[in-house]
């Protein structure tokens, strides 16, 4: 198990290295003129160009990369060229909103998906027919447009929770749970129907293995062989599909928090690519993709703990 | 003996599961021959290695080291475009009708495929395709329907008529009928009889079952873990075996007599007693 | 199509699709004329959906802005489908370096969320939408790549597939002979489904603002009646509904689609196929040994019948008696019943199977019409099973020990420590070398003979009187099965067991069993005991059954 950590862990940090150089490099291209922008049209071009060397920008784009690099690795991830605000205490700073969403989306998709799938596999029939429908309806619809919806009737018509804004954990917890509920709802319908219909399938699946019928010829109750028998295995391929999911939820909150004025990393991402800020976008993108990462050694880890053939590889 | 196909010294492995595990060596060195119009028997255990034989023969599994000569002429590093000829020379019939045949192509289609590939117009193939058919005594609108719409002993026909097709002289059959009933199993052997007689086509008969082998084979091979343990004129290794590998997979088989069955599991039990070794250790080592 | 749903699917697409290729014509006025005096107002003559904040058409700048929509989400479609189905049949078909390589670049990609990803996109290329459209393109491409990587390098490890080998084929043959015929339903599936994904994400990035500016898409109309949500909440609806159809029937013409096509191309179930046995005579009906004789004490079953919804009556009026200490071989042929009747025996018939007709005394207990819990009560402890195929009937998430474990402590409430003294017991009864090592392992890690043992242990576990044991030994090697024959031949001595032993071996029956019933059609043709009818057989089908047998003999 830790030499396949480690090995993970490893690919994980070269496939860094080739996202960082490749976008650095990329957003690199387009020449947008930092001090200009900065100092207006009026401004004298020696000005201008004096800003721009004081932010590097005047040396080729590989060795701003490799000096972006070597701060990076040290955990010093620059200023903003627009704000001067140090990156990592501004992502510090939203940073606890974005993981109280996906955290909060986690913990709502697996009870549910676990719930509704093991309950569809197993007793099929009607219960079967409506989560389907759900599930078709939770995949079909673009993420905002169920966001926008459920603004509408909870925040705008009831009137139950705040359409917009944010109140941290830490000053009120009432308060900070009535400006999550929402999103958290919103970025769930997708990922519970996905999800939902994968556990349904394995559980079908897992329920005409021949040992779940020698396991009923021992004379053991279902409830029992689906809690352990059915569930443990059925929860391997659900997991790699939350997991796939995980990335799109990263997306999914760029949207939710722009539409519901939260202050986290998505809507930092929408404020910052916008003006090319490269030194909060590359921040950005690393902590997203290491993010990505984690979710998938965990996942890995916990499909491994899950089915004991997969451990070999 | 004027050999039609011999292999000599063959050797197979396979990358191990994981990272640094070691290469499973599947063959260590095999060598024997077929003559025209001859049936080699080749017998053993799962995991011994017999089929690993006949896919490198067809050139579907990479040969390690060793030489397969097929007519004077060498086959274990052919160029593809030979390969693809020698399709008029070789042909194989799997183990498992229902997965050997593609099941949303007709009958018709997977008969002409071979026809095709040696560059037959698609109406002359369809043609041939009758006559193959009644070959293998099926109804020549068989050609019409898919493998589903036939039980297991009609499909397994149905790949014979397909290894028929191009009129080879060496026929892989790759346990053929170990996944058919007692009954269809005997009308698929009487077949493959009746067309080398007919033909004069040479086999290499894989199977795990003894009495099978017997049955249709004129000389038998047996082999373990990679390596032919015995081989001569089927009659004397299946009725009297020199090798006490060989021995014990004829006593271990039950025959369908009550007497003669009791003094075969005396023998055998004295047999497993006097060389110590049960099955139950090897196949966990062969793991 | 049967589908009734993928029917309205398709027709909702055509509808909006046909609508917005012909704006032009259809739309009241241009998309981007605006009248501020009529901002917010509703229907008026020739405005049938009324005016936005901006005072401009609706239904005009619905029509133009599903040109834009959509046509970006063809763009992102067209560019996926030629990076992703190409590199993903090289790479399932070859394999090889190529395989590792897009596999990388594929995890990569993957591991960037879209939306991020377009979002810094936009500040490299610009804000031209057609061009992050592309750019969606290759971030949708993996999908395609691993769907047809994923089938390809599967249908390549096909018997067909080396058969069209062996047959001489080019690989660009047997690519569009055997492999495309696979892909291409799945490909047209998953079509639907990133059709939907790409129109959602582009009308997400035009939300967010991230447009061509000006000009109308769905996503930019729903930012707008979204910064308007107090005032006019109603201008969500349109743009809204347009958008919410659009996925909608995409993904439900997938599903139908997946209903439709998938089905027939699947590897039909051996079910499907006749026995090719022709029908069983009539006369012999009820005509069998033992019919009239005294039931058994151990197992009696009579007039045994077993139906399925479609498959009609599988087994027809069985008649079986097994006694303690004595073991009966059911023969027969694959589809002569003998395993529906094993299994109706221990009450695990499959889904939508029942008992139809007759009566099943086990231990003294009449099963049929048994409620299923007092059912399951006699299962482990008065009758138990052994299966056929080892390694597929342990459960590979559990270790041997807690598989054996979890019934002894459940059936019969020992403790847990109990309950392992019990197990390593078993294990060494069924001869297992070194029970605390398959005690240990994960059904993955023995060998087929050992894990029939350790099946054979579990069985034995809550001390049963009867075992049914369907084709115990036709996944074995003959030297391994000789061995597990006789294991059960001692348990049978040591612990006066019954056996019901289904096979399809006559040489097995001839080896184990003391009395034997012949199967055909769902009728037992003939029974008796095993040197009679082994010997002398009275019906005509066991003699054809004996006639088939090939001889093997020792000098």
């Amino acid at each position: 198990m830790p030499g396949f950590i480690a090995r993970r862990v490893a690919a994980g940090v070269a496939l860094l290295f080739v996202i960082s150089l490749l976008s650095y490099t990329l957003l690199s291209i387009p020449d947008l003129d930092v001090g200009r922008q900065l100092l207006g049209q009026g401004a004298a071009q020696d000005l201008v160009d004096a800003r721009n060397a004081a932010l590097g920008l005047d040396r080729p784009a590989l060795v701003q990369y490799f000096g972006w690099l070597a701060g990076a690795v040290r955990g010093d991830f620059g200023t903003s060229w627009f704000t001067s605000e140090n990156v990592l205490r501004a992502i510090g700073n939203r940073l606890p909103v974005t993981i109280s969403l996906m955290l909060g989306v986690t913990l709502v998709t697996t009870v549910l998906s676990i719930g509704l799938g093991v309950w569809a596999g197993v007793r099929r029939g009607a219960v079967d027919k409506v989560v389907q429908v759900l599930a078709v309806a939770g995949y079909a619809l673009p993420g905002f447009l169920v966001t926008l919806v459920i603004v509408l009737v909870f925040a705008v018509r009831l009137g139950w929770f705040p359409a917009i804004g944010y109140v941290g954990i830490g000053e009120s917890f009432t308060g900070w749970l009535s400006t999550v509920t929402l999103p958290i709802l919103s970025l769930s319908a997708g990922s519970v129907a996905g999800v939902a219909q994968q556990v349904r399938g394995s559980v079908i699946d897992v329920l005409r293995q021949d040992y779940v019928r020698t396991l009923r010829a021992r004379g053991l109750p279902p409830w029992r062989i689906v809690l352990r028998h059915v569930l443990r295995n059925a929860s391997a391929p659900a997991l790699s599909v939350l997991g796939m999911q995980f990335v799109g939820l990263l997306g999914g909150a760029v949207l939710v928090e722009q539409i519901f004025g939260l202050p986290g990393l998505g809507s930092m991402t929408v404020g910052y690519t916008t003006r090319g800020d490269i030194p909060v976008i590359m921040a950005l993108v690393m902590f997203t993709v290491i993010g990505v990462i984690l979710i998938n050694l965990l996942v890995d880890i916990l499909i491994g703990w899950l089915n004991p053939k997969a451990r070999l590889s | 003996m004027n050999a039609l196909l011999t292999v000599d010294d063959l050797r197979v492995s396979f990358p191990g599961k994981g990272r640094r595990a070691p290469r499973v060596r599947v063959l260590r060195g095999v060598s024997l021959a077929i003559a025209p119009g001859e049936t080699l028997g080749l017998v053993g255990e799962s995991g011994s290695g017999k089929t690993t034989i006949g896919r490198a023969i067809l050139g579907l599994t990479p040969v390690e080291s060793g030489t397969i000569t097929f007519d004077g002429e060498r086959l274990d590093h052919v160029t593809r475009a030979r390969r693809r000829r020698l399709a008029r020379d070789l042909q194989v019939i799997f183990q498992d009708p229902y997965t050997s045949l593609n099941p949303s192509r007709t009958v018709g289609d997977t008969l002409s495929e071979p026809l095709l590939g040696q560059g037959l117009g698609g109406r002359e193939a369809r043609e041939r395709v009758g006559g193959l058919l009644d070959r293998v005594h099926l109804p020549a609108g068989a050609a019409r329907r898919l493998p589903r719409e036939f039980s297991g002993g009609q499909r397994q026909r149905v790949a014979i008529a397909r290894a028929l097709a191009l009129g080879p002289r060496l026929i892989v059959c790759d346990e053929p009928v170990s996944a058919l009933d007692l009954t269809t199993q005997k009308t698929v052997l009487d077949l493959l009889l009746e067309i080398q007689e007919q033909t004069g086509v040479a086999y290499l008969f894989v199977s795990h079952d003894l009495a099978v082998v017997r049955f249709v084979s004129h000389r038998v091979a047996v082999i373990r873990q990679g390596e032919i343990v015995e081989s001569g004129p089927a009659a004397r290794v299946t009725g009297a075996p020199g090798h006490p590998y060989t021995k014990a997979l004829l006593l271990a088989a039950p025959v369908a007599d009550v007497t003669a069955q009791r003094a075969r599991r005396a023998a055998f039990e004295a047999d497993r007693r006097a060389h110590g070794a049960t099955a139950q250790a090897n196949s966990s080592a062969e793991r | 199509m049967r589908h009734p749903l993928g029917l309205l699917s398709a027709l909702i697409l055509t509808v909006i699709v046909a609508a917005v290729l012909l704006a032009p014509v259809l739309s009241p006025q241009a998309p981007g004329v605006a009248a501020l005096k009529a901002a917010f107002e509703g229907p008026a003559a020739g405005h049938p959906l009324g005016f936005d904040s901006a005072g401009r058409d609706i239904l005009s700048r619905l029509l133009y802005g599903g040109r834009n929509t959509l046509g970006g989400a063809l763009i992102a479609l067209v560019v996926a489908l030629a990076v992703g189905v190409p590199a993903g049949l090289l790479a399932g078909y070859y394999g090889r370096w190529f395989d590792a390589a897009a596999g990388w670049l594929v995890n990569l990609v993957m591991a960037l969320p879209a939306m991020v990803v377009l979002l810094a996109s936009r500040a490299i290329l610009g804000s031209t939408v057609w061009v992050l459209m592309v750019v969606l393109g290759f971030l949708v491409a993996p999908g395609f790549f691993r769907l047809v990587r994923g089938i390809v390098a599967c249908v390549r490890r096909e018997l067909y597939v080396d058969a069209a080998r062996v047959s001489g084929l080019s690989d660009l043959r047997i690519v569009s002979r055997h492999v495309l015929i696979v892909v291409r339903a799945p490909i047209i599936i998953q079509v639907a489904l990133v059709a939907g994904i790409a129109i959602g994400l582009q009308a997400g990035l035009e939300f967010l603002g991230i447009g061509s500016g000006d000009a109308p898409t769905w996503g930019a109309m729903l930012n707008e009646a979204f910064k308007n949500i107090q005032r006019a909440p109603t201008l969500l609806l349109w743009p809204g509904l347009a958008l919410g159809l659009t996925s909608g029937a995409l993904v439900l013409l997938a599903a139908a689609l997946r209903d439709g096509l998938e089905d027939p191309t699947g590897n039909a179930p051996a079910s499907g196929a006749a026995p090719e046995a022709p029908e069983a005579p009539a006369s012999a009906v009820g005509d069998t040994a033992d019919s009239g004789a005294e039931r058994a004490a151990l197992l009696s079953v009579r007039g045994l019948g077993v139906a399925y919804p479609h498959a009609g009556e599988v087994v027809r009026g069985v008649d079986l008696d097994v006694r303690p200490g004595e073991i009966v071989g059911l023969v027969g042929e694959s589809g002569s019943g003998k395993t529906q009747t094993a299994f109706s025996i221990l009450g695990i018939l499959p889904e939508g199977g029942r008992v139809s007709r007759g009566s099943v005394i086990v231990g003294g207990t009449e099963i049929v019409g048994l409620g299923e819990r007092e059912h399951r009560a006699l299962r482990g402890t008065t009758v138990a099973y052994i299966p056929q195929e080892p390694t597929s009937n342990l459960d590979p998430a559990f270790t041997i020990g807690s598989q054996l474990v979890e019934p002894i402590r459940y059936k019969l409430g020992l403790s847990r420590a109990r309950a392992v003294r019990r197990a390593l017991e078993l294990l060494r009864q069924v001869e297992i070398t070194d029970p605390r090592r398959t005690f240990d392992a994960y059904p993955h890690e023995i060998s087929g003979g050992m894990a029939q043992r350790v099946l054979i242990a579990g069985a034995m576990s809550c001390e049963p009187k009867l075992l049914v044991a369907d084709e115990p030994t036709t996944a074995l090697d003959v030297r391994v099965q000789a061995e597990v024959l006789e294991l059960l031949r001692t348990l049978r001595g040591d612990h006066g067991l019954g056996v019901l032993l289904v096979t399809h071996n006559l040489g097995v029956v001839a080896d184990l069993c003391d009395r034997v019933a012949v199967m055909r059609a769902g009728r037992i043709v003939e029974s008796g005991t095993t040197e009679q009818v082994l010997g002398d057989p009275r019906d005509a089908y066991t003699r054809t059954l004996l006639d088939a047998v090939l001889p093997l003999e020792v000098s």
